[in-house]
């Protein structure tokens, strides 16, 4: 197998990228070859040498502990549960919360089989206990597995004796009622409260 | 092309691909059914292949043997409606799992079908305390008869008498009276009040009730297949003992 056969093979294995779309890249690449494929390939090897996950709160980052948990900007007493990295980088992106994070790298899935021992919970607890540590906040997915997880942690963080809450669940910004399925507007008007 | 619409319950979703899933329906009249469902995990349809959701579903496919394509429209959300409560949800996530690693493909349980109905309409109920329990043990009991391994709770294994039932035979699944199980009492698997119509429904009789579906269901339809019970299943159980106070771990005294 050629190289370039090599690189198209290996792109057609990302999310978004097909074969074809594979191609097209690799052309593209070819053609910028000093403005684009060199950098990009120095960037590819420095990433998969500096990357790792962050030993406090899971999330990646180049240094260990990461930006977030060493920014003393950010306020140490509340925590924000998530499964994902993606989740945490959607957070940043609505620059919503300025506390920490901590990453638990999936939720419970029977389908998977994803148990409690697969989630990095045991150190999640730990800083729970921590005294500067009051509040937990989970945000795990609206689905199934996600909550099923999220009540899952509610219980393992109860001895901590740290306040537990989680995100709301309800009509979306933009969201027109007539649209929304009956289970959403059941949860909406659960969580209603006065104006 | 074969092709037909169904009610169906989502059992589960697998990703597959970047955007689909294979889903897997407990449907009325095909049974437990997989098909592709494009775009299952884009914005609009999110939310609608959660398990325990009642879908109106069409399934399509060049030949019946083929896995196909569904799609369909949310007719009750189910799981929406119990994400707030801990016992219930683990209760749907249960069924859901126990039925789709119980039941064969492709062979219709319309009986399991509405029992699950049921018992996912009653969950969503506001104010019936933990009476839903009691209809999830049931429907694990019919679940065990359809599957050819029903429980016999009508008259007493030794004496022919429904008198006073109180255990039932780990061996024979039949039920015993109190009376004449007394001396094999540690043998044997409390019966629950509830499943011989005498009143009862209070945590020590649904706790013992699912202690006897998870009896049998392990022994006749996981263990033959070299298979232990849904992790959901056993997560389920332990949450209901963790949340009442049990007076005789589940045995009647």
């Amino acid at each position: 197998m050629g190289d370039l056969d090599r690189v198209m093979q290996l792109l057609a294995k990302l999310p978004g990228l097909g074969p074809r779309s594979a191609r097209r890249a690799v052309l593209h690449l070819m053609k910028r070859r000093e403005a684009l494929m060199m950098p990009l390939a120095d960037a590819l090897a420095n990433a998969a040498r500096s990357i790792r996950a962050c030993s406090v709160c899971g999330n990646l980052d180049s240094a260990d502990p990461c930006a977030i948990c060493t920014d003393d900007r950010r306020d140490p007493s509340v925590i924000c549960v998530v499964e994902d990295v993606a989740d945490v980088w959607a957070l940043e992106r609505a620059v919503a919360f300025r506390g920490r994070y901590h990453v638990i790298g999936g939720v419970l899935s029977a389908l998977d089989g994803v148990g409690p021992e697969d989630l990095n919970l045991d150190t999640l607890v730990a800083r729970a206990r921590e005294p500067a540590v009051t509040e937990v906040i989970l945000a795990m997915n609206a689905t199934v597995d996600g909550q099923t997880t999220a009540h899952y942690v509610a219980d393992r963080l109860a001895p901590a004796g740290v306040k537990v809450s989680r995100l709301a669940h309800g009509v979306p910004v933009g969201g027109e009622l007539d649209y929304l399925d009956d289970g959403t507007l059941m949860q909406a008007l659960r969580a209603r409260h006065s104006v | 092309m074969v092709d037909w619409t169904d009610e169906g319950i989502v059992l589960a979703a697998r990703p597959h691909g970047e955007g689909s899933a294979v889903v897997t329906l407990l449907t009325r009249a095909h049974g437990r059914h997989a098909g592709l469902v494009r775009g299952a995990f884009s914005g609009r349809a999110r939310g609608v292949y959660q398990p325990g959701n009642r879908i109106n579903a069409e399934w399509r496919a060049r030949l019946s043997e083929h896995l196909g394509n569904y799609t369909g429209e949310l007719s009750a959300g189910h799981a929406a409606a119990v994400l707030d409560d801990p016992l219930k949800l683990a209760g749907l996530s249960s069924a859901c799992a126990v039925a789709d690693a119980s039941l064969p493909e492709r062979e219709p349980h319309p009986r399991v079908h509405d029992g699950l109905a049921a018992l996912l309409d009653a969950m969503v109920m506001d104010g019936i305390g933990d009476a839903w329990i009691a209809a999830y043990v049931s429907w694990e009991i019919g679940l065990l008869a359809d599957l050819g391994y029903g429980l016999d709770l009508d008259a007493c294994a030794a004496t022919g008498s429904n008198d006073d039932l109180a255990y039932v035979s780990p061996r024979s699944g039949r039920a015993v009276s109190l009376a004449a199980g007394e001396p094999y009492r540690d043998k044997l698997l409390p019966l629950p009040r509830f499943l011989v119509g005498a009143g009862g429904g209070d945590p020590d009789d649904l706790f013992a009730g699912l202690a006897l579906s998870g009896f049998f269901l392990e022994r006749h339809v996981f263990a033959t297949h070299g298979r232990h019970p849904p992790p959901s299943r056993t997560r389920f159980v332990e949450r209901f003992a963790q949340g009442t106070t049990l007076s005789g771990g589940g045995r009647r005294e």
